[in-house]
């Protein structure tokens, strides 16, 4: 095995496109090491974004959003009090992964491009309408964070290319995102179901929303009728239900350890009529 | 000593550090995986993928070309013609014939390096036939079952039993359909409980050395490095007493760490390559697939009550499978089934069935809590429908000392009707409930257990003194039994020091099971340490020029007992022992035996739950332990044994499991998916120590270690019911399971 540690993205990509065998890049490495070392992979290449100036660095856009680097780990999110107050449930997502330890070194960047359906920090970011840069052979593009994932443990990135930054939309007024994963236990487990709804009021009234659902398909899954279903409702009870239907109808999930069919699909329902409301909540200017 | 004394004590019942403390705090202590030795090897295990499979040739030539390769093992490597238990040891510690469960081992590997041993391992080839398989108990026992073994079933099977039953037992006292007859209410329920696993932090580790002599050595994480010794000396044909083994601290065995399983191979590995040492340290996935669950059961439980909730009579037919070995803890289940309660009529029947799973260890009160799971469900279920209060009735049945126990032998000194009436005046129990909330009360019962026992205690120079015992310390025993030593010499508790020790040092020690190591291991150090003051009350009477028996044992000093033994100053332990050369010799004190007076030990648990009625989450909110220590010795770990008990228990109750696929498989062999409870899930669990002495131990001590983990199962199966209306009698109570129930009830 090669262990590389280019210093900048277009060397990143340029040692990736040369590679012959199998290629992992490495930020936080709490899903690469551990595979390594279960014996689950065992790259030719291994390439180490975190020499590269900026991947630890959360900064505002000129457009008011956030472009995060990809070795920022989630201990930092969670620290950020601007990025934590604009988008919390994006943050939420981030900090229920792993333990306090694996929460010091892992990253929003790699749970996406670890490509797991249950990936608990991607659907917030798809609900927030994020993006992510790539930068490869034929130079930088950007790409929404819901085209990347591709079906369990694959990502739609192409040979050579590797995201160089996670980039959040300006937050406006009057919006609010929340994410809810159902688990057995309290942490340390991996989502049953998950679901991130992210929506702007107009008044009372729900003008724009996003639902994302994770666990219950092979890829973490944008849900436009959900979002339809509260849209110009002030989330009563009748919307609720709509929701929590459309949520329903939207999951094709399997039956395995962790969840069957019937459950998932009937808790993703639930998930998603309890995260509207609380992003509903603040979006209206509640804090917790 | 009378069960009524009263006595104060100068250290037990204190909370010292515990002696081993420092060490495990500051990473000092060397456990299983951390003993290395010049020259080792580390070895690796090839396993079955299959759940059962004819094992049609193995070929190891590729892993034998492999450099750093030192020594390659298979079936064909251990003796043959070994019978009963020690066939039984050797065929689950390498399969022969056939793999009969997913994670059999069927290789092993020695290599310089781990990463070498790990890659030599994947070059083994083997060929395997796969077979038809079971995992399902009931699915085991049907008479067209995948037979595991031909003449497997002893002789208490009777002619026409399915093939995979290999054990079967009958036993009562009374009549029990006159029982019944005299009831106002009968009822019967179906319950099943899934296999878990003790779950101990530590995976088994040993480094084994072996040599072409005969003469070996083993260093291992065990709770008996008897029962290693003696059952690898069965395994591989060996002389006990040439092999020497020596224990690890251990981190956690729950009864799971009583056996062997790699111990064996590294020994044959190591004799196999010259007589280096050979490490084999487990993965968490070979400790899940391959080392001791416990069983799984399906249990039918028929019970008669009267209005007034006396109980009439009962009957528990169990059938438990305990993997591809006989042996599941189906005799236990049944005695401690029904043993809080006062039976005139009451009838057993078991069935230990063979299933391909991995054989069934010890785990904590072994069938106790699947026995309790039926019968306390059962008897919450029948005192709701008569609307009586759980407590009320477990009082009013309540076995007490001389009662006849429904296993047949009368109860000494118990403690059962102080443990209700001290659950029934716990607060918790006058918390108010909010909607979606429950309440569960269940009762438990372990028998407590000796065991061959052998201590020495020595008397060193400056007046301190050493005890060295033969039981691991997993719960905190060097401190108890270091309290009682200190408190019998009368010596300050730091002036002694409690060494676990080697085979070489001791006569046979059964392992730290049964709760026996402060009761078996304490006595007999308590009557090392009498042996010893003897001898010092000797040697002083001696400079004295008196009679021994005019000298009397205070504080850590002779003394003339009496004004008539004459007038000398006390002499104290370091003065005598300061002379000891002079005066004949060292001084020490040894006992063993099989150490009377076992005292058994009753709980009562009381959980509070909500229920999430649209995932069917449950939380816990409050959790009780009420249990008889007898005496606790060193209360804060006595506290400790109960919480780990419940905590235990509520894992079991809720989500742990053994899941495997359609092909036999097990698909949650790590952490991740093996959901014990984490430290988040569980509030600080409440304990209350009852003290009802047991007059069996010089101090009162009865074992606190195996009933706490018995309650949790229907305690928390009732408390969901209290709370949803909904009753659960399938193990775990996961989240699926419970919605299902759920919408089942609001269904109905």
């Amino acid at each position: 095995m090669r262990y590389h540690t280019p210093s900048s993205f277009e060397d990143a990509a340029r040692l990736a496109a040369q590679a012959q065998g199998l290629t992992r890049f490495l930020a936080g490495g709490t899903d690469v090491l551990v595979q390594m070392r279960a014996g689950m992979v065992q790259p030719d290449d291994l390439i180490d974004l975190k020499k590269i100036p900026g991947v630890g660095d959360i900064t505002r856009t000129d457009e008011g959003g956030w472009r995060i680097g990809v070795a920022v780990p989630g201990a930092a999110l969670s620290a950020h009090d601007a990025l934590r107050a604009e988008w919390p449930g994006v943050v939420e997502g981030m900090d229920l992964v792993g333990s306090v330890q694996i929460q010091g070194r892992a990253t929003l960047t790699g749970n996406l491009c670890n490509g797991s359906p249950a990936a608990d920090s991607v659907p917030g970011l798809v609900a927030a309408g994020a993006t992510v840069e790539i930068t490869g052979p034929e130079g930088t593009r950007t790409a929404p964070v819901a085209e990347i994932p591709a079906g369990p443990g694959k990502t739609s990135l192409q040979a050579g290319e590797v995201i160089s930054a996670i980039l959040l939309p300006p937050r406006g007024a009057h919006g609010g995102d929340a994410y809810l994963r159902f688990i057995p236990r309290t942490e340390m487990d991996i989502a049953v179901v998950g679901c991130a709804v992210n929506l702007r009021l107009s008044g009372d009234t729900v003008a724009e929303a996003q639902v994302a659902l994770g666990a219950v398909a092979p890829v973490i899954r944008l849900v436009p009728e959900a979002a339809e279903a509260i849209i110009g409702t002030t989330l009563d009870e009748a919307a609720l239900q709509a929701l929590d239907a459309a949520a329903r109808a939207a999951c094709s999930p399997i039956d395995d350890k962790r969840g069957t069919v019937a459950f998932r699909t009937e808790v993703a329902g639930v998930l998603a009529r309890r995260a509207a409301l609380i992003a509903y909540g603040r979006a209206k200017g509640d804090t917790a | 000593m009378a069960k009524d004394e009263f006595k104060e004590f100068r250290l037990v019942g204190t909370r010292p550090d515990r002696p081993d403390g420092l060490d495990k705090v500051t990473g000092r202590a060397r456990y299983g995986a951390d003993i290395s030795a010049p020259g080792m090897l580390w070895g690796a295990v090839v396993r079955s993928p299959h759940a059962h499979a004819r094992i049609v040739s193995i070929d190891t030539s590729r892993a034998e070309a492999l450099e750093g390769v030192k020594a390659v093992v298979t079936r064909a490597d251990f003796p043959t013609g070994l019978t009963g238990e020690d066939w039984d040891l050797q065929e689950n510690t390498m399969a022969g014939e056939r793999a009969l469960y997913d994670g059999h081992a069927v290789a092993a590997v020695a290599a310089t390096s781990k990463l070498r041993a790990e890659e030599a391992a994947r070059l083994i080839d083997v060929t395997y036939e796969v077979l038809p398989h079971v995992i399902d108990v009931d699915d085991a026992i049907k008479p067209d079952a995948p037979v595991i073994r031909e003449g497997a079933a002893d002789a208490t099977v009777p002619e026409g039993m399915p093939p995979n039953v290999v054990r079967y037992m009958e036993f009562g006292h009374g009549n029990v359909e006159a029982g019944f007859a005299e009831a106002d209410l009968v009822r019967e329920g179906h319950y099943k409980t899934e296999a878990t696993h003790q779950g101990y932090i530590e995976p088994h580790a040993c480094l084994g050395q072996l040599g072409g002599d005969g003469k070996g050595e083993m260093w291992v994480c065990t709770q008996g490095q008897w029962f290693i010794r003696k059952m690898c000396a069965g395994v591989l044909g060996l002389d006990a007493a040439q092999l020497r083994v020596t224990p690890s601290e251990i981190g956690g065995g729950f009864g799971g760490k009583t056996t062997i399983f790699m111990e064996p191979l590294s020994l044959a590995l190591s004799r196999k390559a010259g007589g280096k040492p050979v490490k084999i340290v487990m993965t968490r996935s070979e400790v899940l697939r391959a080392t001791g669950p416990t069983a799984s059961a399906s249990m039918d439980v028929r019970i008669g009550m009267k209005k007034d909730g006396t109980l009439t009579a009962a009957r528990a037919e169990f059938r438990m499978q305990g993997g591809a070995f006989p042996g599941s803890p189906v005799d236990m289940a049944l005695y401690c089934a029904f043993a809080p309660y006062k039976l005139d009529h009451v009838a057993h029947v078991g069935y230990d069935v063979l299933a391909n799973r991995p054989k069934c260890a010890a785990y904590r009160a072994p069938g106790s809590p699947m026995g309790a799971f039926a019968v306390e469900s059962l008897i919450d279920e029948m005192c709701r429908e008569l609307g009586l209060d759980p407590m009320e009735v477990r009082l009013k049945n309540a076995v007490r000392e001389g009662d006849r126990a429904s296993y047949g032998p009368k109860f000494a000194s118990i403690g059962l009707v102080e443990t209700l009436e001290a659950t029934r005046a716990h607060p918790n129990l006058a918390e108010p409930l909010g909607p979606n909330q429950g309440r569960g009360v269940a009762s438990g019962y372990w028998f407590n257990h000796n065991g061959e026992t052998s201590v020495s205690l020595a008397i060193s120079e400056d007046g301190t003194a050493q005890v060295s015992i033969g039981t691991p310390d997993i719960g905190g025993s060097r401190a108890s039994i270091a309290l009682m030593t200190a408190e019998t010499l009368g010596i300050p508790y730091e002036d002694v020091r409690v060494n676990v020790v080697e085979t070489g040092a001791l006569g046979v020690n059964e392992p730290t099971h049964g709760s026996r190591a402060t009761f078996a291991s304490g006595k007999a150090a308590v009557l090392a340490a009498g042996q010893a003051i003897t001898e010092m009350c000797r040697r002083a009477a001696a400079e004295w020029g008196i009679e021994p028996e005019a000298v009397e044992w205070v504080d850590g000093a002779a003394q003339p007992a009496g004004p008539n033994a004459g007038k000398f100053p006390p002499m104290s332990i370091a003065e005598i022992a300061g002379k000891m050369g002079e005066t004949g010799g060292p001084i020490s004190g040894h006992h063993e035996s099989v150490p009377e007076g076992v005292g058994a030990s009753f709980g009562c648990h009381v959980v509070d739950v909500e229920v999430d009625p649209e995932t069917g989450r449950v939380t816990i909110l409050r959790y009780l332990v009420v249990q008889d220590a007898g005496r606790a010795i060193h209360p804060a770990y006595v506290e400790g044994q109960y919480q780990g008990g419940a905590a235990q228990g509520i894992g079991w109750a809720l989500n742990e499991a053994y899941i495997y696929d359609d092909k036999g498989r097990l698909q949650n062999p790590v952490f991740l998916d093996y959901r014990v409870p984490v430290a988040s899930d569980l509030p600080m669990i409440d304990t209350v120590i009852v003290e009802v002495p047991n007059p069996g131990h010089p101090y009162g001590v009865r074992g606190v270690g195996e009933t706490g983990i018995t309650p949790p199962l229907p305690a928390i199966a009732n408390a969901i019911q209290d709370a949803t209306g909904a009753r659960l009698r399938a193990l775990p109570m996961n989240p699926p399971a419970v919605l299902a129930a759920l919408k089942a009830a609001r269904g109905a």
